[in-house]
């Protein structure tokens, strides 16, 4: 110190003095940090995409407060699988919940705990633009390519306002691979057993018909310049975008618009005791949108790898809770749906059972 | 150099081997890609990567050959000739990305008009639409070299055509190009490595349609889009091997293109 003293006496300026002792007092400042406060852990989480507007601002709110960075990478839904499958982040991101083969092969349990919902809406390019209604089969017909033109009698029959010109059905779907492509064919696999046995359920699918634009603007776009074409995108998107898109009649044959509120509330449907089992396509929800779908974060059970250290996996777990609690309120502002207290309260058991050596570290609750 | 090459090759047999066992030598003849059920084959995207590349070079060495002729011959110094050059090495230097904007904002709606007087499905994305667009992406490349292999021939032998009486067209055609065909056929080849492994512009104005189909005006899709649409949500160790081997099979195209390219310029070379 005495010597950093002299040292500025003698140099002209001042600048350099200023520089040097704003480096001293930053390096005093993250040893003091280093010691003193347990806080001060920096995570590193990668996985999917459609979440990490909102997992952004979560974190970065979370560092304001809690002093806790993270480092999160939008790599994909696979990619956060492969990379905790790999042990190199600390937790991964999933739209989809991993196939029992991918748990299967993991090293160790991986518990999954859902963030918030989002939903999948369907989107088209008719002269005039009107309200369409649709039924999970018609879609699954269109997108099988048996129902090939707007003028089909089922596609009429449900929509007795709407006059339809004689025009081919022009299918869009996406490119890359996607947890939106997930959910939507997972409620189409649900619904129609043609698409279950044909085409099945998966984030890349092998499409009977149409063309592919890649992400969620590469669909909207090509929706936008092709007349008579019909695709799907996320809810968040559409509503950013200000598109509008159509009407589905759920399991309880209600008409339901998609929004936050009907994707929140599809997802207020009894928990079952294995939350993977949670699905929230064609929900049993009265006034549930049926194409919806959590997203979720992956971590292993059993805590203790690595380098980990108990201060560091407890650190980790409050800023989920967090996530699922306080951090909810940031989920709606940015068109994300907030989870329903039943499943807020499953996400709670999920984290009390992740244990550190055996043994569980949020024990008496938060 | 040849160390990265086989680096390069080694890694991608490696990183490829649970697809290589999996998917056997089906894999170059199939014609199914289906992640769900795992059952992957390479055809559609080996066709869509060589009808699309192949249209484009062929797009792409007419006009380059006219605009190095242009600027080789006609206009070789001087405000249009500058002008010219640097247009020209300027579009080599834009982004892939812009360019695929530029194929679908104005591309695809020329491309639709034509298919609309046709009569058929509208689309407007497809082979024919990343065809013309690679052209264009590839044709600085070829238009620069041949311009640069123009350059070179020497003054004495034009000069003696021009005093035996040709004219200039015929100086041209008789003489600068027979002299400089290797090195233009040179650039028409690296241009060609260019189109093989465009990625984004082509993703971009393709269809992503996984279908073989000789109608240029439908959709279709390459290796290269292939891999970068599916690669970071892959899930499963044979489908993110199977992307791997796409990546290994396009590595082995281009490679022997390329070997291909180099015979047939080292022939031009000995009959000249």
């Amino acid at each position: 110190m005495p010597r950093e003293g002299a040292n500025s006496c003698c140099i002209e300026g001042g600048v350099p003095v200023k520089v040097s002792r704003l480096l001293l007092a930053g390096a005093l400042a993250v040893s003091v940090a280093g010691i003193g406060f347990a806080q001060s852990f920096e995570f590193v989480g990668a996985g999917a995409t459609f979440p990490a507007p909102l997992y952004l601002k979560m974190f970065d709110q979370y560092a304001k407060e809690f002093g806790v960075k993270v480092n999160y990478q939008a790599i994909g839904s696979g990619g956060g699988q492969a990379q905790l499958k790999g042990r190199t982040v600390d937790f991964g991101a999933s739209d989809v919940i991993m196939t029992a083969k991918d748990l299967a092969d993991a090293p160790a349990e991986i518990v999954h705990i859902p963030t918030v919902a989002g939903a999948v809406v369907l989107v088209s390019n008719l002269p005039g633009n009107p309200q369409l209604r649709f039924t999970g089969d018609i879609i699954a017909d269109i997108f099988l390519g048996k129902i090939k033109n707007w003028n089909d009698p089922r596609i009429a029959g449900i929509n007795p306002d709407v006059k339809f010109p004689n025009m081919n059905i022009t299918v869009v779907h996406r490119s890359d691979g996607s947890g939106t492509t997930g959910v939507f064919s997972d409620y189409l696999s649900k619904i129609s057993d043609e698409w279950k046995t044909k085409v099945g359920s998966g984030t890349s699918l092998s499409w009977p018909v149409g063309i592919g634009g890649k992400g969620n603007p590469g669909v909207a776009g090509l929706v936008k310049q092709l007349p008579g074409s019909f695709g799907y995108v996320e809810l968040i998107y559409a509503l950013q975008n200000n598109m509008s898109y159509a009407l589905l009649k759920n399991k309880s044959g209600n008409w339901i618009k998609a929004s936050l509120a009907t994707t929140s509330t599809a997802a207020n449907v009894p928990v079952p005791e294995d939350v993977t089992k949670l699905s929230l396509t064609n929900t049993d929800a009265p006034e549930g949108y049926p194409i919806s779908t959590f997203t979720w974060l992956i971590l292993y059970k059993e805590q203790n790898y690595g380098n980990h250290q108990k201060a560091k996996v407890e650190a980790l777990l409050k800023m989920i809770w967090w996530m699922t609690h306080d951090g909810q309120k940031y989920a709606e502002p940015l068109s994300y749906a907030t989870l329903p207290a039943p499943v807020v309260k499953k996400a709670e058991a999920i984290l009390k059972s992740i244990t550190f050596d055996g043994k569980p570290l949020l024990e008496g609750g938060m | 150099m040849s160390v990265l090459l086989i680096a390069i090759l080694l890694s991608l047999v490696l990183s490829s081997r649970p697809a290589l066992v999996a998917n056997g030598f089906r894999f170059l003849t199939g014609s199914e890609w289906d992640p769900v059920t795992n059952s992957f084959h390479a055809l559609p995207f080996v066709f869509g990567t060589l009808v699309t590349s192949v249209i484009a070079l062929a797009i792409a060495t007419v006009l380059s050959l006219a605009l190095a002729i242009l600027m080789g011959e006609y206009f070789r110094t001087g405000a249009f000739a500058s002008i010219m050059r640097t247009a020209v090495e300027l579009l080599a230097g834009i982004p892939s990305i812009v360019y695929g904007f530029i194929g679908l904002f104005f591309l695809v709606p020329a491309v639709r008009v034509i298919q609309i007087a046709l009569g058929v499905p509208p689309f407007g994305v497809g082979i024919l639409t990343s065809s013309i667009l690679l052209a264009f992406m590839v044709l600085p490349y070829s238009a620069s070299i041949g311009r640069e292999m123009l350059m070179l021939v020497p003054a004495d032998l034009k000069e003696a055509a021009l005093s035996l009486g040709s004219t200039r067209s015929e100086m041209v055609w008789k003489v600068s190009l027979p002299f400089s065909r290797s090195g233009i056929m040179g650039g028409i080849f690296l241009s060609l490595g260019r189109a093989l492994g465009e990625t984004m512009a082509v993703t971009m104005v393709i269809g992503n349609s996984n279908s073989i189909t000789l109608n240029l005006l439908s959709p279709g899709n390459t290796m290269a889009s292939l891999i970068a649409n599916e690669f970071s949500e892959a899930q499963g160790a044979v489908y993110l091997a199977s992307l791997i081997e796409i990546a290994l099979l396009l590595f082995v195209i281009s490679t022997v293109i390329n070997i291909l390219g180099k015979m047939v310029i080292n022939r031009m070379v000995e009959t000249t």
